[in-house]
């Protein structure tokens, strides 16, 4: 495992190091052969894809064509949906997630998620982020309040909360509600962190900040995004995926992708000819 | 497409009752507002003619003394002591089990179970059993609930609570068992309001954001601390709301707990505990009364408005107006409740 030196300084311009040297970097997700059906339809189609470590990966692709049910695989959220049925083999750090002995808990703990709609509770923020420390089971007040304020700091937050930490989440801009949740996500201390369309929601400058951040937290931890916005993938992954009618059409490094695709199909959706 | 030239369109009236066809149709429109006015005030007006009719007759007897006197024969010292203990004892259990089966069931229904064909048949019939007249409950709790406690009185040889198949007894306390005590009235007013208990927890539920949910199970909390710490505080002030609405329906209710026996002429309050003080300082009175016989609010005034002597019309009225003005302060308990539940969720 190498060791990334994190960039202190974050970058003025928005983007990260598209240079990572990604071959150095151990696989977090390794996904082959992954097939997906809710009920009768199937939606993926023998999907496999290797996560690097400590990086971003940007899956794109046209509405519908299964981006986002591959992200929620990853922390199978999918088990929600009654009549979902997945096959293949994921392994999250070199265990298969698809295993029935595993723990879901334990597995999202490790595996956190950010959604397109900043869902935060309707309780404190400072409630908010200690959420997932009290749920498994911290309850030493003073951890909590160091965790709470690192996690806020991580997420580029604490600055715009520190004076009003126990006021409503429901009482801050959606950019910042966004934030929250990223923090909330933190605190339970993953590896790995899925976001499904994070800033599709939020206005320029706050999705200026989502980025920025999105950049400074790939230093430690692993990050797969689904987007919409092809300039947002370019700007912010490493690696990207296209997905289309639920098969990975193609994957590599951000730069090849959106350069020079192999295929047609990408070609023509980063060109903006459909989707 | 080019621009018409508008010197040619005819010329438009915007004044009202220009054209024939509007003015019919807002004719219609004010015509159907009236209507609903009517049916909101007429109802209205009914009720407070009732309203002003009860507080008129009840004036000759309503005194404060009519809810510190037990019952009597003679109209003049009649009073609602009795009934109202034993309401306050019915609602005490009724509430103490109503709300966690209810809560719990609608719990089940909402948030737990899979959708399977026994979960449809529950959720569509649970309507259906709101809609059962409770007299049915009360045969129900006759042939049941009652008949357990004459059951139960017959192993602990009615004295002994405390006794185990009446082989021998532990002489903790004397407490006589009654088949038509309080818990028999509370369980068969439970039967009338779970439906609706359940029915409103069931709304509350649904109206909590499905996000909040999956954000919680995103951050590694099981389904248990899910509906504990996020589903249910989310859903609070609807539920106790409907739980306490459902309460006062309970207390209005007569013909159950006359189907079960319910004393309707009697000078004992359950467990002899007449005053708050003795509720808090007279412990073994206190474990008799949900095995004593019992009256309740309706019922005395049932009874009294059945008396050949006119006087009695003026107690009966008395009674209705100290049962409603019981109603308004739990339907108003029920509006301070939601209004400091939600105001602790930071919504």
């Amino acid at each position: 495992m190498a060791s990334i030196t994190p960039k202190s300084v974050p970058p003025a311009v928005t983007g990260v190091d598209r240079d990572l040297d990604m071959s150095e970097h151990s696989a977090a997700i390794q996904a082959t052969g992954v097939d997906f059906f809710y009920g009768e339809l199937k939606v993926l189609f023998n999907v496999s894809l290797i996560v690097p470590e400590r990086s971003v990966t940007a899956l794109i692709g046209p509405s519908g064509c299964g981006k986002s049910t591959f992200l929620r695989i990853l922390n199978r959220m999918n088990d929600l949906i009654e009549g979902a049925r997945c096959t293949g083999e994921i392994l999250v750090e070199g265990q298969n997630i698809m295993d029935p002995a595993v723990d879901v808990v334990l597995l999202r703990k490790h595996v956190g998620m950010v959604f397109q709609k900043s869902t935060p509770f309707p309780k404190s923020i400072f409630d908010n982020v200690a959420y997932g420390p009290r749920v498994a089971g911290e309850k030493n007040r003073s951890v909590l309040a160091d965790l709470v304020e690192s996690c806020l700091k991580k997420a580029a937050l604490w600055e715009e909360v520190k004076d009003r930490l126990t006021t409503s989440a429901m009482s801050l801009s959606g950019g910042q509600q966004q934030r929250l949740c990223i923090a909330r996500t933190l605190a339970t201390n993953p590896h790995i962190i899925l976001m499904d369309e994070p800033a599709s929601a939020l206005d320029p400058a706050s999705t200026d900040r989502i980025e920025n951040l999105i950049g400074e937290l790939c230093a430690n931890y692993t990050i797969v995004i689904v987007t919409h916005n092809m300039q947002q993938a370019s700007r912010v992954s490493h690696q990207t995926a296209f997905f289309y009618k639920g098969i990975l059409e193609e994957s590599g490094p951000t730069s090849k992708i959106f350069t020079s695709p192999s295929k047609k199909a990408t070609q023509d959706y980063i060109t903006g000819r459909f989707g | 497409m080019s621009i018409p030239n508008t010197a040619a369109m005819p010329t438009v009236s915007f004044i009202s009752g220009a054209d024939g066809r509007i003015r019919r149709r807002l004719l219609m429109s004010r015509v159907f507002a009236w209507t609903c006015r009517f049916a909101t005030y007429s109802a209205l007006a009914v009720l407070i003619v009732l309203l002003v009719a009860i507080v008129y007759s009840s004036v000759g007897r309503l005194s404060p003394d009519f809810v510190t006197n037990t019952n009597s024969t003679n109209p003049v010292k009649a009073g609602m002591l009795a009934g109202l203990w034993g309401s306050f004892w019915l609602i005490l259990f009724t509430s103490l089990f109503s709300v966690p089966v209810g809560v719990g069931s609608a719990v089940y229904l909402e948030e737990i179970a899979k959708e399977n064909f026994l979960v449809r048949i529950i959720k569509v019939n649970l309507a259906n059993l709101a809609g059962v007249p409770s007299i049915v409950y009360g045969i129900l709790g006759y042939t049941v609930f009652r008949t357990s406690a004459a059951t139960l009185s017959i192993w602990f040889d009615g004295n002994h609570a405390f006794g185990v198949l009446g082989l021998f007894r532990v002489r903790l306390a004397k407490l006589p068992i009654y088949e038509d005590n309080i818990l028999v009235g509370a369980l068969t007013l439970t039967l009338v309001i779970l439906p609706t208990v359940i029915a409103a927890s069931q709304e509350a539920l649904r109206s909590v954001p499905s996000s909040i949910r999956v954000a919680s199970l995103a951050l590694g909390a099981t389904r248990w601390q899910t509906i504990w710490r996020q589903v249910i505080p989310a859903a609070l002030p609807g539920i106790s709301t409907g739980v306490i609405l459902s309460t006062s329906r309970a207390i209005g209710e007569a013909a159950p707990l006359i189907m079960l026996g319910a004393l309707s002429y009697t000078t004992m309050c359950p467990g002899n505990i007449d005053s708050p003080v003795k509720l808090l300082t007279r412990p073994t009175q206190v474990l008799h009364a949900p095995l004593d016989q019992f009256t309740a609010m309706p019922i005395e005034i049932y009874d009294w408005s059945k008396q050949p002597k006119p006087e009695f019309t003026e107690v009966a009225a008395s009674g209705i107006v100290v049962l409603l003005v019981v109603l308004l302060a739990i339907n108003s308990l029920a509006m301070i409740v939601r209004h400091y539940a939600s105001r602790r969720l930071k919504w």
